[in-house]
């Protein structure tokens, strides 16, 4: 088998749903629907974070991103942004399977305002009741390799923690425990958050992650779509180097050109 | 069924007090408002519809409905 086929061939499966973009965008906090639909091209994403909110019922013919992203050709992952409580997840999840007909959804419920960080004891418990009602939930979570088991077992199909703040940009922050959950997991691991920059993607690939989702790493770009194609690169990178195996680190140099026949 | 002339319910939409012809159906009501239910979802007192059934269901004095679709959202 030739390189590119091996490239090619490197798809990846979320509940029975296989991709070949390893890279997840969120639709959130672009100047307007253009750049969005245009950054999400650049990305090469194949699946969309989306948010499930009210119509404004005094202006109902506003522009709506379904006009700019069509979810035929991209997949709409429903989020729960926003949702404090396993109750208002749940409700939120229910409203887009209808909206959008279909399963797969993005949960998070998250424990307060500040951090953005996730509520486990209302995600776990949120995880287990949409399974009863045959979601498919790919789960935000802490970067807890025992509550991502716990996730797992409950029927989460994806398990996503954070690297940093939700919106935070810092970098993968946890490579440490990120790496024992890709270790532990037999469902996808995707970094959910804390990417700033493109090689902070890259290092999220490579500690073996299956992908990463970020929204405001590339909508706060100053070029946005430019940045997009920056993070399809950046994943692509990096989940080649980690297919590749890094060479080992040595604590002092170690000469690549030969001793011998030294003049 | 048809409206009953010049009757109203008086129901919430989206949080907001609304009157609106009694006897209309759900997609009536989205319609008058101005709302391609292809483009939403509806919840009735808490209650999922589907989509399927907002042609047959009818709006009730006093229902709350919140009425919901995709935004940009990470």
């Amino acid at each position: 088998m030739t390189l590119q086929q091996d490239i090619k061939a490197d798809t990846w499966t979320v509940a029975g749903r296989t991709f070949t973009s390893r890279l997840i965008v969120g639709t959130g906090k672009y100047k307007n629907f253009e750049e969005n639909a245009a950054a999400v091209e650049a990305s090469g994403a194949e699946i969309v974070t989306v948010a499930v909110r009210r119509v404004n019922i005094a202006d109902p013919n506003q522009p709506m991103l379904t006009d700019f992203i069509d979810p035929k050709k991209v997949t709409y992952l429903p989020n729960t942004a926003g949702c404090f409580t396993a109750e208002e997840a749940i409700r939120t999840l229910r409203l887009a399977r209808e909206a959008g007909g279909w399963n797969l959804v993005k949960l998070e419920v998250l424990g307060e305002a500040k951090t953005l960080y996730p509520d486990m004891r209302e995600t776990l418990r949120a995880t287990e009741q949409l399974v009863k009602e045959g979601f498919e939930p790919m789960v935000y979570c802490v970067d807890d390799p025992i509550a991502a088991k716990q996730l797992e077992e409950a029927g989460a199909v994806a398990i996503m923690p954070l690297g940093a703040p939700i919106g935070s940009g810092l970098g993968i922050q946890n490579r440490v425990t990120i790496r024992l959950i890709v270790e532990g997991a037999k469902v996808p691991v995707l970094v959910d958050a804390g990417v700033g920059t493109a090689s902070d993607a890259a290092v999220a690939m490579e500690l073996g992650c299956d992908g990463v989702l970020m929204n405001t790493a590339i909508a706060e770009a100053r070029e946005p779509v430019l940045m997009a194609r920056a993070m399809k690169s950046a994943v692509e990178a990096g989940r080649l180097s980690y297919l590749a195996g890094r060479m080992g680190q040595r604590r002092y140099a170690d000469p690549s050109s030969p001793l011998a026949g030294l003049i | 069924m048809a409206e009953i002339l010049g009757e109203t319910v008086a129901v919430r939409v989206n949080g907001e007090p609304k009157s609106v012809p009694a006897g209309l159906t759900i997609a009536a009501l989205l319609r008058e408002i101005g709302i391609n239910p292809q483009k939403v979802a509806v919840e009735r007192n808490l209650e999922i519809v589907a989509r399927s059934t907002l042609d047959s269901v009818h709006v009730q004095n006093g229902d709350s409905f919140e009425i919901v679709h995709f935004v940009g959202g990470g």
